[in-house]
């Protein structure tokens, strides 16, 4: 573990990231954002009720509603925070001249995978004092918010590795950061499509739920609807007996993310340093 | 050392490099020189385990380049032809960074660090920003960064291209230092007296393929069929004209009256060259010197790339 931290690539990544204002804005205006849109909602439910009284209920939406809102930022912070890491070193012609000192291409991938996590991983645990003041009026099971922060892990890791795979492949950024971002929208929008489509074939005739395994593909694959099986058990159970399939949700998300983030370090991996033709 | 064994690169069916084969002993510096798209940057690349070859192989101090590259970096300095540089880093992090990069201790780097910028003139800028440094600057820095792990074999491929004359003098001493060194070198440039002065060695490469290599004299001798033999006289010169006229490897005579002698080309070896000379005193031609004008190596250089515009 401590070999795998003292990555130089890692190292410098995050002295450089951390050295421009940048950083620190774009977390801060998150920041702010949050709380004033945690203080705003709670604010007027309470007017609006004319209880001045925050139901646990009413709590659980909120909590909903910023889950929702954090994945939305992971979603769209992470392919440009990982598309260009590759390419942009190929394009400032850095990249040779890494690619011939002694790390190997799994250091390389490494760091550049991790440093730009690190700062996506930064965000959301700056988020976490904001939450805290949703458990203050209760409807919410911490170990729901154990889940969570796990479910976000796992889907910025696997949309980082798919970034870093594409700036690999790909030799222009602007080029990479479209398929990244594509990517992205067919797993968390396209996918739902696919579901109702597949929902609508395999109860075309019928009233009867029947066994639909395409269905459970889809609804396994997006982003969204995982996460909400994961807040509302009940929805998971609906969709349970739809597609007759036992097994959770979560269960396929998660050997189909992690196989996609395996699969996306092992191709950039191994193709980092072959077809090296000039970067000129 | 550095064997280089029938090494071929293909772009489609194109060939940049055409089964190359050259050995360079270690300490020396070998310079390679061609004209542009002549395969110097793709031989180098190659080397640098940037580049797979299609065919063939090279061997730094025995290890393969394909087969063992991961080695072999860690043998290697390079400096490739275009660069760029981190922006946001100082000289000295810069330096540090590629430092890590090759496992050097943090403690180490520390006391390196100065010492190469010193080495490379730069220890004034130490703690400014890379990106911000002249051409020149970067381009020292950038050797530097190929010292860092204190490689046996430097590959510097045009080190001195876009510097200006006292830019260039400075490179070179730097040079001539790290081959006091003992550093085995090989350096690539298209202007072929720049190389002559610190070389110990030169090979010319032409659309891929190596065509001469040996020491700058022997090259020249081996590029120039034809050298240019200037004769002084004591008196007039007509005699003479007519003596050098009839000779069959001779061509392009021209008289220079008011300076009482005659130039032309001549095609034959140094033997041919001895008999001339001895036909010529037979004549009782009134010689005052015969000598070899003294081509300069730009010459040389022209005379080689004219070969590749007419293919
Ligand atoms: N990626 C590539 N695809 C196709 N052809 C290439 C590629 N890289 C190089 N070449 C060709 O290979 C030949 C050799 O190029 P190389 O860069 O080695 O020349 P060079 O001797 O370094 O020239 P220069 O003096 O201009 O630096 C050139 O004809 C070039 O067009
Ligand atoms: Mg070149």
């Amino acid at each position: 573990m401590k070999t795998l931290l003292a990555n130089p690539v890692l190292i410098k990544e995050v002295k450089l990231r951390f050295r421009s204002m940048k950083s620190f804005t774009g977390i801060l205006f998150y920041l702010m954002a949050m709380s004033i849109f945690v203080f705003g909602f709670i604010f007027l439910t309470t007017s609006l009720s004319g209880s001045g009284f925050f139901r646990p209920d009413e709590s659980f939406l909120l909590f909903s509603m910023m889950t929702y809102i954090q994945l939305g930022l992971i979603l769209f912070i992470t392919p440009g925070l990982t598309a260009g890491t590759i390419s942009t070193e190929r394009e400032k012609q850095t990249l040779n001249i890494l690619l011939t000192t002694a790390q190997t291409s799994f250091q390389i991938i490494f760091g550049k995978m991790t440093s730009s996590i690190a700062f996506l991983l930064l965000m959301i645990v700056s988020g976490l004092p904001i939450y805290s003041l949703v458990f203050l009026y209760g409807g919410v099971d911490p170990l729901q918010i154990v889940v969570i922060f796990l479910f976000y892990f796992l889907t910025l890791l696997a949309i980082g590795s798919i970034g870093v795979m594409y700036s690999t492949l790909i030799r222009k950024t602007i080029v990479s950061m479209i398929v990244t971002y594509g990517t992205m929208i067919f797993l968390a929008v396209v996918t739902a499509f696919f579901l109702l489509l597949s929902v609508q074939i395999s109860t075309l005739g019928t009233t009867a739920p029947s066994f639909s395994p395409f269905s459970y593909f889809w609804a396994s694959i997006n982003p969204a609807i995982v996460m909400l099986t994961l807040l509302q058990p009940g929805f998971a159970q609906e969709i349970q007996t739809m597609t007759v399939i036992e097994l959770p949700l979560w269960v396929g998300y998660l050997v189909f993310y992690s196989l996609l983030t395996a699969g996306a370090i092992w191709l950039s991996v191994k193709r980092l340093r072959v077809n090296m033709n000039k970067y000129k | 050392m550095i064997e280089i064994v029938g090494l071929t690169k293909k772009y489609g069916s194109f060939y940049a490099l055409q089964d190359l084969n050259l050995t360079i002993e270690e300490g020396t510096v070998f310079g390679f020189v061609g004209a542009n798209g002549a395969g110097k940057s793709t031989t180098f690349s190659i080397l640098a385990t940037l580049l797979q070859p299609t065919a063939g192989d090279a061997f730094i101090n025995g290890m393969s380049v394909t087969k063992n590259a991961h080695e072999v970096r860690k043998q290697i300095g390079y400096m490739p032809d275009f660069f760029g540089v981190y922006d946001q880093l100082k000289a000295n992090e810069y330096l540090d960074f590629y430092g890590a990069s090759y496992g050097i201790a943090p403690k180490e780097r520390e006391v390196l660090i100065p010492k190469l910028l010193e080495l490379v003139n730069l220890s004034h800028k130490r703690y400014d920003y890379v990106d911000l440094l002249s051409r020149g600057m970067k381009q020292r820095l950038c050797l530097a960064r190929a010292l860092i792990h204190d490689p046996k074999i430097l590959i510097l491929d045009e080190p001195a291209s876009g510097l200006d004359p006292r830019a260039r003098v400075e490179m070179r001493d730097i040079l001539k230092e790290l081959k006091s060194m003992g550093k085995t070198i090989l350096i690539s440039s298209h202007i072929l007296p720049e190389l002559a002065e610190m070389c110990d060695s030169i090979g010319v490469i032409d659309s891929g393929q190596l065509i001469a290599q040996g020491s700058v004299h022997e090259i020249q001798a081996h590029l120039q069929s034809e050298k240019v033999l200037k004769v002084k006289l004591a008196g007039p010169t007509q005699e003479a004209m007519a003596f050098f006229e009839n000779d069959p490897l001779v061509s392009k005579l021209i008289e220079k009256p008011e300076k009482q002698s005659i130039e032309f080309l001549y095609r034959g070896t140094e033997e041919d060259q001895i008999r001339l000379l001895r036909q010529a005193m037979e004549q009782s031609l009134q010689i005052l010197s015969f000598a070899e004008e003294e081509t300069d190596l730009e010459d040389v250089f022209m005379a080689i790339t004219k070969g590749v515009e007419v293919k």
